[in-house]
């Protein structure tokens, strides 16, 4: 009896999870291509006339430019926007402006690892600052929000996903946290010096 | 009671049951929300209809390609977070905010009020769009 409880349960909440998914996708009407330049077509991004949010019957939704027209020849990912982000600036897809103000400006690029140990039987995430400061200043995370001091900083993966500490751009602009081993990415079992060694090097 | 359970339902069926419940748990998470507007889009609607325009829509995207973040969360001095930025028409047009640039020399400028003020009506403001977990406070 138990039994066929908890199956009618699960297909009762697959069958609307499955129709939660499925109804706003076939709402949508999809453009024609011609409408949305990409060599896959319209698949990966939605186009702005049809994604939800723009008002298609407004004049400004045929003058903005598609995701898919920009996106398509940048490193490709599956989450988030679907590109990755610092592969594009480092492999020199994109050269996003470093400045508005200083035509002369070079970003102040900071080359050191930080891991980050207490992270439970997750692996232990490593913090590289070379592709934040590729994009962001020091003063956009410290000392206000991070502080520079090791250890100083104590903050765990719900305050993250309440969106505090990584969650204020991971989870909303860059990548997701549906990814998690692009941060947890050190195995404990890897390393070879202890930990305690190891918080900052390079 | 874990005993009885045991004694009525077949071995491969108590293997099924977790894994279902896993299977549920990642669909959960891997799903897109019903609005599936491109990833970092931010509509920022405080004021735009109650003044009887479209909410704006932000792309994140569009921005980075061309500019690097400090740029706005530094130099025009946008705070990273959605809505605690107190954003004016008048500041704009004024050139602080959207207006550092948006001025008709970097980029076009508050003249064209269709291509911000372009959302539906109703929407909500803030972060909207992608494959976000959207906290524990959300599930």
């Amino acid at each position: 009896m138990k039994r066929r409880l908890v199956e009618i349960l699960l297909v009762a909440c697959t069958g609307l999870m499955l129709a939660a998914c499925s109804g706003p996708m076939q709402e949508q009407t999809v453009p024609a291509a011609s409408d949305v330049f990409a060599p896959d077509g319209p698949g990966r991004w939605l186009p702005i006339i049809a994604d939800g949010l723009h008002d298609p019957t407004g004049p400004g939704a045929k003058q903005l430019q598609n995701p898919a027209e920009a996106l398509f020849y940048l490193p490709s990912a599956f989450s988030g926007n679907k590109v990755r982000w610092v592969e594009a600036i480092e492999e020199g897809y994109i050269e996003p402006r470093p400045s508005i103000l200083d035509s002369n400006y070079k970003m102040q690029v900071l080359d050191l690892d930080v891991i980050r140990t207490r992270t439970g039987e997750m692996p232990m995430v490593l913090f590289p600052h070379r592709k934040h400061t590729e994009w962001l200043d020091c003063g956009n995370c410290h000392e206000w929000l991070f502080k520079s001091k090791r250890g100083a900083t104590r903050f765990g993966m719900f305050d993250v996903l309440s969106g505090e500490y990584c969650g204020r751009c991971h989870g909303a602009v860059a990548f997701p946290l549906v990814e998690c081993f692009y941060c947890h990415s050190v195995r404990r079992k890897d390393l070879k010096t202890p930990v305690t060694e190891l918080e900052m090097h390079k | 009671m874990t005993s009885r359970l045991r004694s009525h339902i077949p071995l491969p069926a108590l293997g099924l049951f977790p894994g279902a419940v896993m299977m549920l748990g990642v669909f959960m998470l891997l799903t897109p929300f019903p609005s599936s507007a491109e990833y970092g889009d931010v509509v920022i609607n405080k004021r735009a209809e109650q003044a009887g325009m479209r909410p704006v829509i932000f792309p994140h995207w569009f921005h980075r390609i061309r500019f690097r973040c400090r740029v706005c969360h530094t130099e025009v001095g946008f705070e990273i977070r959605a809505g605690s930025n107190n954003i004016l028409m008048a500041d704009i047009i004024e050139g602080r905010f959207c207006g550092k640039c948006h001025n008709n020399k970097i980029a076009w400028g508050p003249q064209n009020c269709q291509l911000c003020h372009s959302g539906l009506p109703g929407l909500e403001s803030g972060v909207i769009g992608g494959p976000t977990t959207g906290g524990p406070s959300k599930w």
